[in-house]
């Protein structure tokens, strides 16, 4: 076991070692999710708090359930017309939420850094669930536990990140957890979406979509947007769809068992074809499961681990 | 019998006369004067400055106040202080208050304020446009009728050309310099640092330095054609650097500064997620630090400001996206530049303190910067060798908003007289 962290914040500070011990300790509970009686009593009493200040349905439901089969009680707090929009700052908020005895706070937030900035205020782990286009840890964490399941690990093996990487939280994460498991990684998109700088990332950057499929085990598509920030980085949706999108033809480009990964929501049509995204090779559901392991495994290990037995 | 102080034993650099020898210095009711009669030295106080840089009070272009509307930053009385603590004995305050300096009668204000709480020589600028809105000039002969030095829209950018232009012309005719902060919004848009591998790492959106070059360019180009004379303030890509050069071989007539900080720190600071690291221009990479030292090294850039910008801490204590640009730099800026400039061996002791001395007093044509005799008895006594370390809340600024707070420094103010009378003594304000 090596995890002696308070709070998960960013993948790019963990070790692999550490990556390891939180993908051993979701395998369990991975198990304890088969059972007939799905619950483990490991954060019995202890009050999570689900801090979102941006819409995410998935994500804040996979903490809540991740965090109630670990028996916590949960509270999710959507502050999207809350705090800032009644001038109170982001540390009054929290420190507010630690005073009514939150154990645990879970935040989103459009701000990159502001999940390590309460961090730094708070006696009490905090677990960032996305801070703007900076890190989204436990996004990464299931999407290699994904692929660990089915290769293995990781080392060796070529993914294609594609799509809107400039803005994305999880091609960053993604990039730092797959790099520090031995993958390569390549981000692939139009230009201004996918900029040279991500080469210093240990990433490689391509703009041409059959070269950088050519050889890759595995394809994860970004979710596109076309609006805000987006809005003058591309024409249209049409223009992506016709030279980024991807569909059975261009799949083919892949190695032969390539997986093909998405954290949802998907635009279908849009960055992927509908019958691609429901095919066999897609892990798209599996990554939802998996979430949920991964998620208890991060509350578990920053809540300070326990006795073996609490996961058994 | 006039009022007379002897500086004794200490190293007189003045860089106005080339001038940097061991000697004594004069001050007679409040004038630098030669050697007076014996009778005269008989009653003269006596400033032991052994060990010590004897410098013309420094002179800084570019600080908020933030007076009126704002005391809860700045006050005058604060900010002079801070000004006098850091060895500066004359300032140029930006006119981005609350309300603008764009009346006459906001000028009176500031200057009775600055009558009643100032320890230094403050000088008002006034906005180019009407609330530095942008769209219709500001009175700028009135405005110099009231004494303002400059004028500026203070954190802002006049975007469009056509009135700059028109600003230009009418300042030229006034004789009345034109500041600009230099941004084209279109690229700069809602970034909060410096667009690079830092910004593309941390997901902070950028600041392209092409919004800083455009508008140098811009600026360079309506000066051309007008004469008119810009200041381009707190410059901070490689790549302006040489639009200036090339403007000034050309002999337009362009002024520019730096900050301290774009001196010294690049973006790779913000990854702390730091709030005192968001300043706007924001902190660049190494390529662009060394291409302003080598700027200050070549004239290219005339000289330092530190664009003093007080905001309070809890203003700064929010997620990064949120909080305010700017930094203070009052009482850091000498022991940065000693750094970057003096004890790096990149410039002389008296080329390091032309920056913050003559040359910024010339740039505004300020009566100041020099000991030359007859000159207001403006000096500054620091030990170039002496470290310390600035402490959060131990500022004399009312602000805390410090890049350098817990970092060692080198250089230290010992004394600062304004017209010959001592404003601070090392350790603090001694006004009225
Ligand atoms: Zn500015
Ligand atoms: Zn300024």
């Amino acid at each position: 076991m090596s995890w002696n962290r308070k709070d998960l914040i960013t993948i790019e500070e963990l070790s692999s070692e550490e990556i390891n011990t939180l993908f051993e300790t979701a395998d369990a509970f991975k198990k304890v999710l088969g059972r007939k009686t799905a619950k483990t009593p490991a954060l019995r009493g202890k009050n999570v708090v689900n801090l979102f200040f941006e819409n995410s349905t998935r994500t804040r439901v996979a903490f809540e359930m991740a965090a109630k089969r670990l028996s916590a009680d949960v509270t999710s707090l959507d502050m999207k017309t809350s705090s800032t929009a009644k001038g109170e700052t982001l540390r009054d908020t929290v420190e507010n939420i630690r005073a009514l005895a939150a154990d645990i706070i879970i935040i989103r937030h459009s701000a990159p850094g502001s999940a390590g900035y309460i961090a730094k205020i708070l006696d009490i782990p905090v677990l960032n669930a996305g801070d703007g286009a900076h890190e989204h840890p436990t996004q990464a964490l299931l999407d290699c536990f994904t692929l660990r399941e089915k290769w293995g690990d990781l080392k060796g093996r070529k993914i294609a990140i594609l799509g809107d990487i400039l803005y994305s939280r999880v091609a960053r994460s993604n990039i730092w957890a797959m790099n520090k498991l031995g993958a390569e990684v390549t981000l692939v998109g139009p230009s201004t979406l996918v900029p040279r700088e991500f080469e210093r990332l240990g990433a490689k950057v391509s703009h041409d979509l059959k070269s950088a499929l050519a050889d890759k085990d595995a394809v994860m598509l970004l979710r596109i947007q076309h609006e805000r920030q987006n809005a003058s980085a591309f024409p249209s949706l049409n223009e992506y769809t016709s030279m980024f999108g991807l569909n059975a033809d261009r799949f083919s480009w892949l190695k032969k068992d390539a997986i093909i990964m998405h954290p949802g929501p998907i635009n279908r049509g849009v960055e992927i074809d509908s019958d691609l995204a429901d095919s066999s090779q897609s892990v798209i559901l599996e990554q939802v499961t998996n979430g949920l392991a991964v998620r208890m495994a991060a509350l578990y290990l920053c809540n300070g681990g326990a006795a073996e037995a609490a996961i058994a | 019998m006039p009022r007379c102080t002897i500086i004794k034993n200490g190293r007189i650099v003045d860089p106005k006369n080339n001038r940097d020898e061991a000697a004594d210095l004069y001050i007679l009711d409040g004038k630098i004067a030669s050697k007076p009669s014996n009778e005269i030295l008989d009653t003269a106080e006596i400033i032991d400055a052994q060990g010590l840089v004897v410098s013309p009070g420094l002179v800084d272009l570019h600080v908020h106040f933030r007076v009126p509307g704002q005391k809860h930053k700045e006050t005058i009385r604060t900010g002079t202080s801070a000004a006098a603590a850091g060895g500066f004995t004359s300032v140029v305050c930006m006119p981005n208050t609350s309300p603008a300096v764009d009346n006459a009668g906001t000028v009176q204000l500031i200057k009775d304020i600055v009558d009643k709480e100032g320890v230094v020589n403050v000088f008002p600028t006034g906005t180019i446009t009407v609330g530095r809105q942008g769209e219709a000039l500001a009175p700028t002969g009135s405005l110099s009728r009231m004494g303002i030095v400059a004028i500026s829209d203070g954190g802002k950018c006049v975007q469009n050309a056509g009135l700059m232009r028109r600003a230009l012309q009418y300042a030229h005719m006034f004789n009345v310099p034109v500041i600009d902060h230099c941004q084209d919004y279109s690229l700069s848009a809602d970034g909060v640092m410096n667009e690079g591998f830092v910004s593309t790492k941390l997901g902070l959106r950028g600041i392209h330095k092409a919004a800083e070059d455009i508008i140098v360019a811009r600026d360079i180009t309506l000066s051309t054609h007008t004469g008119a004379h810009i200041h381009l303030q707190h410059i901070s890509s490689k790549s302006a650097v040489d639009i200036i050069r090339r403007a000034k071989a050309r002999g337009i007539n362009v002024t520019a500064e730096v900050t301290p900080h774009h001196l010294a720190l690049t973006d790779s600071e913000v990854e702390s997620f730091n709030t005192n690291f968001k300043m706007n221009p924001p902190l660049r990479e190494e390529e662009d630090r060394i291409a302003l030292l080598e700027a200050l090294e070549d004239g290219t850039i005339d000289c330092i400001a530190t664009g003093h910008a007080p905001h309070t801490d809890y203003e700064k204590d929010v997620e990064f996206d949120y909080a305010p640009f700017g930094v203070i730099g009052l009482e850091t800026a000498l022991s940065i530049s000693l750094a970057q400039l003096y004890h790096s061996k990149r410039l002389s002791l008296l080329g390091t303190l032309s920056l913050l001395t003559s040359r910024p007093a010339e740039i505004l044509k300020l009566n100041k910067g020099t000991l030359s005799e007859g000159a207001d008895a403006d000096v500054t006594l620091f030990d170039p060798e002496e470290t310390w370390t600035p402490q959060f809340k131990k500022f004399f600024s009312k602000s805390s908003n410090s890049p350098w707070i817990g970092r060692e420094l080198k250089g230290k103010v010992k004394k600062t007289l304004v017209a010959g009378k001592l404003v601070f003594d090392g350790q603090k304000i001694l006004a009225d």
